[in-house]
């Protein structure tokens, strides 16, 4: 009876860390001489996109219920103008503004979960009008172009600029002879720490067993005696907290509040998760997948960035595509299961 | 004896809007025995179960369960489930993406000192209950890994590790192998030693007699009888399932004087589809009435189906008057003159916001394309027609169909139909859930119908309707057809057919 | 009471009920609100703006009532397909990397048919997502919600493109001689055709029986995945058109501000009209009454005085409590309440 078939999900994940091994690889042999190779160039992935972790583990809790959270682009502008402008132009502290971010994710997604876990509404258009609600919210703080300096907040400005340094065998020398050390930078530290934390959760915790759980099958779900509503809504507030963890992260590497900020955010923070192997139908996925994905999305942005000739947008449309490719090798995967059937 | 009764319910009633789904049923499990609860489509065993595991909740009558004083009224299936009343049912209530051990853990995971899930536990404990009950898995691969039935058989261990005492399976096998089922028996016959009470629904009468030690029959909400295995052949249960008190009314199949066409109007060699129907040949001439009879899930639904190209026909021909039908969807079935009448009204018939009108001119507008809008007059006429000529009961032709009773909603598809006067017309229980009024008029309809050089494919769970009406009967079981009685149809020859096998 | 009870039944009561409070909300604020002048020929006044602006909200309503009808799900894209088309049309008229331009490279019309006929193609694609493969529609629709402003900023080489050329401001503007702004001919347009097609085909009711029930649709000889494939291909045509109205108002190519937020008024426009989101029954003239709202509240938001970005603030707020109205669990909770205080007003009675 024992069968070891190969199952479409860990093909699915398989085919991500290869397509990342290989766009890594494309990029070291192309752009050698832009330094492409270099470990740095790796960290510095790891850096710019270390609040699309954070996303992108909150969207994949999400997920694997079934549903989906698009407010999350909007939310992290909404934080981000939030700290600016406190912090910014304010000048109020960053120890309790950090705290009041958090607050807001958390209450930000109570009230997304609450419509879609006991009202039914659809996730999709919930946190559509969250969506529109944070990024118009973002507008009402302001509609200037903010910014944190140095002398506006100094503990923040300090928090943004430190360098974790790593063993300096991992770097390089340069052609000057001197050695440049890798760094990371506290972002990295909080995102990597979301994903082993979420992972534990979702491996090890009965609400995370209960995410896939309610995600594979709602009604079994509630016939095995699961509160399916409760679970949700708490994989909504994850979200939307780990969304605000991100938003800070994100604000420390930009140091900046705008309107038009983090746009599209969202579909980079699905893209993410779908590309890592978490299913659109609910049910299956992980963090690690997610991380990967996130790194193939930063590496195509990163890509684009060395060409140096490519416009931005070309960043957009390749993850676009990417998970056009990804939906519909799911789509196919699951339209064979039905047949096999 | 007495203290042997696991369960007892009684008078048990439950009603609907608009049909009595329960009328003084009842039923007793014993201690140690697997129990058959028979009875055909709309028969109320599926709602006598909803209502022992608190899906419904009934409207009169008493639950009794051994050990608990006082009547028992569950009001969620969890509720049952705490007092040992679990359900297997065919759609399997697990989730296929988690492992073996966790669907037999999820909610009462076993923990380590920090609270986390442990998994060695779980999987050791998994694999011994697993070994217990004799099912070789691997207990740490996801469920989507196993067949049906081995999937039904986690349902139950896991069901069995909650201490359950009344075990419900319904309709396990309708999609297992005879190797599966025979694993799924043999661990029924180990539960029902260690006392577990079960109640055993299937369509298949070799399985009753394989394992059940008693059976209880129900028909139309009614409690017919609780007999012993022993004392009921398989002719007589057919026969106590499908009823056969003949209703008075004469017999109304015109005498004798049938003048039998010689014109084919369709034929079928060699038709199937993989998983549903093996390959059948089949023939129908104009103005007859062929019944398709067997028990439910004998494939009579799908035969039809693969006729009219509701489901795609895999292998061999279908000619239509004459000429080869390559249906690829059922617009080209219903352009070469074929309608169909599904057996699930609501999820495949009604349109269910839309008008009377609107359903009823559907077929006509879709057979004449989208850019020939029948004029509203034309429309209009159409549907005064025919609620006139059906005596459909509707407050106006601009009616919502699903406010209507199931017999005049029926009555409705029946005339969307009638409007593309077809020259093949296929009734898939046309006549299921409606009362005892309406059914006879649907068989004078059929018979008219005939008469005016329709050919009809008649399909019905109660045989004396298919022998008033049908010159000729197509037998399926086990999704084959077996045979084709003609001329001299009695209750006893047809049921015979049905029930196969050396009949007992 | 019996009329006013009959009266809220209709389907076009609660659109218009909208649409009236809000128009009462402005002429309190501003008795001069219906006044309509002349001026150099042509006609000014709050409710001529109102329709003016509302024709690209009612265009996308149009198509996107279909595709909610059909699917049951909703194309979030429209809004980055106007972009997409008015870029792809300007490239067209203006060639690759230039800046403005007031001489067109192929004839003006050929160009914004262009820009028309590449909506119908992401309409195209979004169907076969939708339609063939299964997709959830609003997960399908996002790949091209981020890909079509993505490649129309690419089209426009990552800046604006201005096309000053007099005859192409017509369309966004006004046609010298005629005092009435063009955009609300197009909107009648678009609405009259189809209104024409609703009425003079089956379409309606094939849409309508595909959404509410797609199984019981195909065997009746009904093409369900052709039908809500076709859905979406006539709502890429109506972004398509919007895109070229909205590029000609303001005669350039802005691809990171053309049509944006306007799915959510698509969208918002569909649910206020009182169409169910959940698919099946439309009522096409609901949802264009709904896109008139909302362009009246946008008017009205602007009037005091918020600005753009923080419009949608409000509006999200109004399609949470529509679409919470319309959960299934609300009304469940309503009926169940209502039936407790007619129990009440028996027992009163009876005592």
């Amino acid at each position: 009876m024992k069968k070891t078939r190969v199952n479409s999900n860990s093909v699915l994940l398989l085919i991500t860390i290869g397509l990342f091994a290989a766009m890594y690889a494309a990029g070291c042999v192309i752009y050698a001489d832009k330094g492409f190779g270099h470990f740095q160039t790796f960290l510095n992935v790891l850096i710019t996109n270390a609040g699309l972790i954070c996303v992108a583990c909150g969207m994949t809790c999400v997920m694997l219920t079934g549903g989906i959270d698009i407010s999350v682009g909007s939310l992290i502008a909404m934080d981000c103008m939030l700290l600016a402008y406190s912090m910014g132009v304010k000048g109020y502290p960053c120890v309790p503004m950090l705290a009041f971010v958090l607050v807001i994710g958390i209450v930000f997604g109570f009230v997304q979960g609450f419509l879609v876990a006991y009202l039914e509404i659809q996730p999709f258009i919930v946190t559509m009008a969250g969506m529109f609600f944070a990024r118009g919210m973002t507008a009402v703080i302001s509609t200037a172009q903010l910014s944190i300096t140095q002398k506006s907040n100094p503990q923040y400005y300090g928090w943004a600029n430190a360098k974790i340094e790593l063993p300096a065998f991992l770097g390089y020398t340069n052609n000057k002879g001197a050695v440049i050390v890798p760094f990371i930078r506290p972002t990295v530290v909080i995102a990597l720490a979301v994903v082993a934390i979420i992972f534990v959760v979702l491996r090890y915790t009965k609400f995370g067993r209960s995410l896939y759980a309610v995600g594979g099958s709602e009604s079994s779900a509630k016939m095995m005696g699961l509160d399916v509503r409760r679970t949700k809504l708490k994989a909504y507030v994850l979200s939307s907290f780990l969304c605000s963890i991100g938003g800070i992260c994100y604000s420390l590497n930009t140091m900046a509040g705008a309107v038009q900020q983090a746009k599209g955010f969202e579909m980079e923070a699905i893209a993410s998760s779908v590309i890592g192997g978490t299913l659109l139908t609910g049910g299956v996925g992980n963090v690690i997948g997610s991380l990967f994905g996130v790194l193939i999305n930063g590496t195509i942005n990163t890509l684009v960035i060395s060409n140096g000739k490519l416009l931005s947008s070309w960043a957009n449309i390749a993850t676009a595509a990417l998970l056009c490719f990804f939906i519909i090798l799911q789509s196919v995967f699951a339209l064979i299961k039905e047949r096999k059937k | 004896m007495e203290d042997q009764i696991l369960l007892t319910m009684r008078n048990i009633c439950k009603a609907f809007p608009g049909v009595k789904a329960l009328d003084n049923a009842e039923i007793t499990l014993r201690k140690g025995e697997i129990h058959a609860l028979m009875g055909e489509n709309g028969a109320g065993k599926s709602t006598l179960i909803k209502v022992l595991t608190g899906v419904h909740q009934f409207d009169s009558g008493e639950i009794r369960l051994q050990g608990i004083d006082g009547p028992v009224i569950n009001r969620s299936t969890l509720e049952a489930q705490k007092i040992g009343i679990a359900t297997v049912y065919q759609e399997i209530n697990l989730c296929p993406n988690l492992s073996v051990a966790e669907n037999l853990f999820i909610g009462r995971e076993p923990k380590t000192r920090f609270g986390l899930v442990d998994w060695r536990t779980m999987n050791k404990k998994a694999k011994k209950i697993m070994d217990d009950l004799g099912i070789d898995v691997d207990v740490t691969l996801t469920l989507e890994n196993y067949s049906l039935a081995v999937q039904q058989m986690i349902a139950i261990a896991r069901a069995v590790d909650m201490d359950c005492r009344i075990l419900i399976l319904d309709e396990p096998t309708s999609s297992l192998d005879d190797g599966e089922v025979a694993k799924l028996f043999k661990l029924m016959l180990r539960l029902k030693e260690e006392g577990v009470g079960i109640i055993f629904i299937t369509h298949f009468l070799e399985q009753v007699y394989m394992v059940c030690d008693r059976i209880t029959v129900l028909r139309n909400g009614r409690f017919v009888g609780e007999y012993g295995v022993a004392e009921l052949p398989r002719v007589k249960l057919v026969a106590a399932m499908l009823g056969k008190d003949f209703d008075d009314l004469a017999s109304i199949k015109p005498e004798g004087g049938e003048t039998k066409s010689s014109e084919v109007v369709v034929e079928a060699k060699g038709l199937s589809h993989k998983g549903k129907i093996k390959p059948f040949d089949f023939m129908i001439r104009k103005g007859e009435v062929v019944g398709v009879t067997g028990l439910l899930g004998s494939g009579r639904s799908e035969m039809v189906r693969c006729i009219y190209g509701a489901d795609r026909a895999q292998t061999g021909t279908l000619k239509m008057k004459g000429r080869e039908l390559k249906a690829k969807a059922p617009i080209d079935s219903i352009k070469a003159g074929m309608g169909f009448l599904p057996d699930d009204r609501k999820a495949e018939g009604l349109i269910g916001e839309l008008s009377v009108r609107e359903n009823i001119i559907l077929a006509m507008q879709a057979r004449e394309g989208v850019f020939k809008t029948l004029p509203s007059a034309k429309q209009n006429e159409l549907a005064d027609k025919f609620i006139e000529m059906l005596q459909i009961k509707t407050a106006s032709r601009e009616t919502p169909v699903n406010q209507l009773s199931g017999g005049n909603q029926q009555k409705v598809i029946l005339a969307r139909w009638l409007c593309t006067h077809p020259d093949f017309l296929i009734l898939d229980e046309p006549t299921r859930g409606i009362d005892v009024g309406t059914k006879t008029e649907f068989q004078k309809l059929i018979l008219k119908f005939a008469s005016e050089g329709m050919s009809v494919v008649f399909i019905s769970s109660e045989i004396e309707e298919m022998l008033r009406t049908c010159s000729r009967m197509c037998v399926m079981r086990d999704g084959t057809k077996v045979d084709e009685i003609e001329g001299e149809m009695t209750q006893h020859s047809v049921m015979a057919a049905i029930a196969g096998g050396e009949a007992r | 009471m019996s009329i006013l009870k009959k009266a809220t039944k209709k389907t076009l009561f609660l659109p218009l009920m909208c649409l009236v409070l809000v128009l009462l909300l402005n002429i309190i604020k501003d008795p001069g609100f219906f006044s309509i002048a002349i001026n150099n020929g042509v006609l000014y006044g709050r409710l001529i703006d109102i329709l003016n602006r509302g024709s690209e909200i009612a265009i996308l309503a149009v198509g996107q009532t279909l595709v909610v009808a059909a699917s049951a799900g909703t194309d979030i894209s429209v809004g980055s397909v106007m972009s997409l088309s008015a870029c792809f049309c300007s490239v067209l008229l203006a060639g690759y990397g230039v800046n403005s331009t007031d001489t067109f490279r192929i004839p003006m019309l050929a160009g914004m048919l262009s820009g028309v006929f590449i909506g119908g193609v992401c309409g195209t694609v979004n169907g076969a997502l939708v339609s063939k493969l299964k997709i959830q529609p609003m997960i399908a629709t996002l790949i091209l919600f981020t890909a079509a402003r993505a490649i129309g900023l690419l089209l426009c080489n990552n800046q604006i493109t201005y096309l000053r050329y007099e005859p192409y401001k017509y369309l966004g503007n006004f046609i010298p001689g005629c005092p009435v702004p063009t955009p609300i001919f197009v909107a009648a347009a678009v609405i009259a055709a189809a209104f024409l097609v609703l009425r003079k085909t089956s379409l309606g009711l094939y849409i309508q029986s595909v959404g509410i029930n797609s199984r019981a649709a195909r065997l009746l000889g009904i093409n369900s995945a052709r039908i809500c494939f076709l859905c979406y291909v006539i709502c890429g045509l109506c972004a398509g058109t919007a895109g070229i109205v909205a590029s000609s108002r303001i005669y350039s190519a802005d691809s990171n501000n053309i049509g944006l937020y306007y799915e959510l008024d698509a969208i918002l426009a569909v649910a206020l009209g009182g169409n169910s989101l959940g698919g099946g029954k439309f009522n096409m003239a609901a949802s264009i009454v709904g896109a008139y709202t909302i362009q009246a509240i946008n008017t009205t938001l602007l009037a005091l005085g918020i600005s753009t970005d923080q419009a949608p603030v409000v509006k999200a707020v109004i399609v949470v409590f529509i679409v919470a109205i319309q959960s299934p669990v609300f009304r469940k909770w309503a009926s169940s309440l209502a039936e407790k205080d007619a129990r009440a007003i028996k027992e009163a009675a009876g005592a």
